[in-house]
């Protein structure tokens, strides 16, 4: 391609219109170096080098590697904690996005219908954005912890006793999942604000001088205008729920036993706790290919729709 | 028709009523943790136990952060500004620099380069975990600030190259046209004229990157050791080995890492939101 190029940068040359092009080209060149040159060097070649490691076993630190060929890929498709992993994935992007979105929409909503008065709310609303993943699973940790933590202390209120929603394998999942929305609940909500400064005000106006209730003006006029909005908002949510990781690891570390593992703490884990750096490389490519897929999966979906419309 | 405007009357003020009280309650839900994050983090150790843990402390006990003050906590922070800053600088450097060719420039590979980097925003970092940690250590940097650079760049390149090229293909192309005339040539445009007129757009990705380059956590956790070399969302991991059994303690290191986040909430709020959310665009 490259050389082609070079060839057909030769030939025009000599013109003065191709002397031009070719000074176009090298600026462009020039000006596209560093960023080609990062993104090759951080971004590229580990994703190449990632499936070439995950053929090998190795335990990352020793200089022998053992070629294993496709065996670690074997493994992989028949692992159950891999695929009970990317369950727990697909649980949390469905409940991210049937949680967070509306909670986010109503609010905004509820700002957007209140107007000035509702400055209060928005700014506390807003609160749990100003957190890093890291500081919410500590905060969350202590807050939810069985001994001395919030939970625990409203239960002891109504005479129950301590309450360990982490540590229990049936509820960690779903305790996991409201810190999740805890935290992104206001991304969304600021989100949908942003789409509402789209819906002109002479809409709004016009509805309730026809004599649309403000319920009305939501459903049948608001909400449809939203729709775009909030369809990319899902797919950000969904793209990613699939890479989640921070909070995860450092809330429950995936436990306990595997009830909150998800691909990314699981090759974490495999990589750099087992030091199973072939077997962690199979993993992470794994999950590599299937965001890939899903995202594309869902792009054309909603691409192909809007073909139709 | 009298007796529908009054049952909507009603209707109406119903639903605001549960609206209202909705309202309160995710009030409560949004804040409450951080009242008890904060509240607590002024609390000696056996306070906490003895009074409940929503009771306000009995008195503003500096204590707790004077210990954490004291115990390497500013060592975390200067590695978290210096990071920042190299980082950033390199980030809306090398953006803005890819931004205008693929912005403004006619050749060949246009789509074809700008796609490719555009489609990095999808990878998962963990696919290149392993090799970045194999890298870093075979260049002898590994478990020093310098190894969360490179990383911290390349992840924040996509969104910002794409950012930046949609709001240069909104800059004006007639003053450009007439600097051409003048016998501009391209890289003296892109210092003279296309830098200082992206500056709204640099400053909106300085707040998004900013934020998500101060709470990195993976690559810092994994490239990083020892505590004088690791950047802040690791100062709780490693003070809470310190004093798992300290509630109060730990509350009041989450306090001091969230504390420059408030400050510019406090004083730049609607740049900070609006930057924060500049990473909403469609996929």
């Amino acid at each position: 391609m490259l050389e082609r190029g070079m060839a057909y940068m030769k030939d025009k040359a000599n013109s003065l219109g191709g002397r031009r092009r070719r000074s176009t080209n090298i600026a462009a060149l020039v000006f596209l170096l560093p960023v080609l040159l990062i993104l090759s060097v951080f971004i590229f070649y580990p994703i190449v080098d990632s499936f070439l490691i995950s053929t090998y076993r190795w335990n990352g630190i020793a200089a022998e590697k053992t070629f294993v060929g496709i065996s670690n890929w074997i493994k992989l498709v028949g692992d159950r904690d891999f695929w009970f992993a990317f369950r727990n994935n697909i649980i949390i992007m469905v409940m991210s996005i049937i949680i967070q979105i509306p909670i986010g929409l109503a609010e905004a909503t509820f700002i957007e219908f209140v107007g000035k008065k509702g400055t209060v709310c928005k700014v506390l609303w807003f609160i749990p954005m100003l957190m890093s993943s890291v500081a919410i699973g500590f905060l969350f940790n202590y807050a939810l912890a069985a001994n001395g933590g919030m939970i625990s202390a409203v239960s002891q209120l109504f005479g129950g006793g301590n309450i360990d929603l982490l540590g229990n394998k049936n509820t960690a999942l779903m305790t996991v999942i409201f810190v999740i929305a805890w935290q992104f609940i206001p991304f969304y909500m600021v989100y949908c604000m942003a789409a509402y400064t789209n819906v002109s005000e002479d809409v709004y106006e016009a509805s309730l001088i026809d004599g649309a209730t403000k319920g009305q003006y939501f459903w049948r006029i608001a909400l449809p205008l939203l729709m775009p909005s909030i369809k990319s908002a899902a797919i950000l949510s969904m793209v990613g729920s699939l890479k989640y990781f921070d909070l995860i690891y450092v809330m429950t570390g995936g436990g306990p036993g595997t009830a909150t593992e998800l691909m990314a703490t699981y090759m974490y884990k495999n990589a750099f706790a087992q030091f199973n750096m072939g077997y962690g490389s199979a993993i992470a490519g794994g999950m590599f290919i299937l965001i890939t897929l899903l995202s594309l999966v869902t792009m054309r979906a909603i691409n192909g729709r809007k073909e139709e419309e | 028709m009298e007796k529908q405007y009054a049952e909507n009357r009603i209707k109406s003020r119903i639903s605001w009523a549960i609206a209202t009280a909705l309202a309160v309650v995710a009030l409560f839900a949004a804040f409450m943790p951080f009242v008890f994050m904060v509240f607590n983090s002024f609390k000696g150790k056996f306070e906490m136990l003895t009074k409940g843990v929503f009771s306000p402390p009995e008195k503003l006990n500096f204590t707790n952060y004077q210990e954490v003050l004291s115990g390497g906590f500013v060592r975390y922070f200067g590695n978290s500004v210096f990071v920042l800053c190299l980082s950033l600088l390199l980030v809306l450097f090398i953006a803005a620099c890819a931004a205008y060719p693929l912005a403004r420039f006619k050749f060949r590979m246009n789509g074809f380069v700008y796609a490719l980097i555009v489609a990095c925003m999808a990878i998962p970092i963990h696919i290149t975990l392993i090799p970045v940690f194999q890298m870093t250590k075979s260049l002898g940097i590994y478990d020093t600030i310098w190894a969360m650079i490179g990383p911290n760049v390349a992840f924040a390149l996509p969104i910002s190259v794409f950012i930046l090229t949609s709001f240069m293909m909104g800059i004006p192309k007639e003053i450009e046209e007439s600097a051409e005339i003048d016998g501009c040539n391209k890289y003296r445009m892109f210092f003279t004229m296309i830098l200082p007129l992206a500056k709204p757009g640099l400053s909106t990705l300085a707040i998004y990157n900013g934020v998500n380059i101060w709470n990195e956590f993976s690559f810092a956790y994994t490239l990083t050791q020892s505590p004088k070399n690791r950047t802040l969302p690791l100062a709780v991991w490693d003070f809470q080995g310190q004093y798992s059994m300290n509630t109060p303690m730990i509350m009041s290191v989450l306090t001091l890492t969230v504390l420059p986040m408030i400050i510019l909430f406090i004083f730049a709020q609607d740049k900070l939101v609006k930057g924060m959310t500049a990473g909403a665009v469609k996929g």
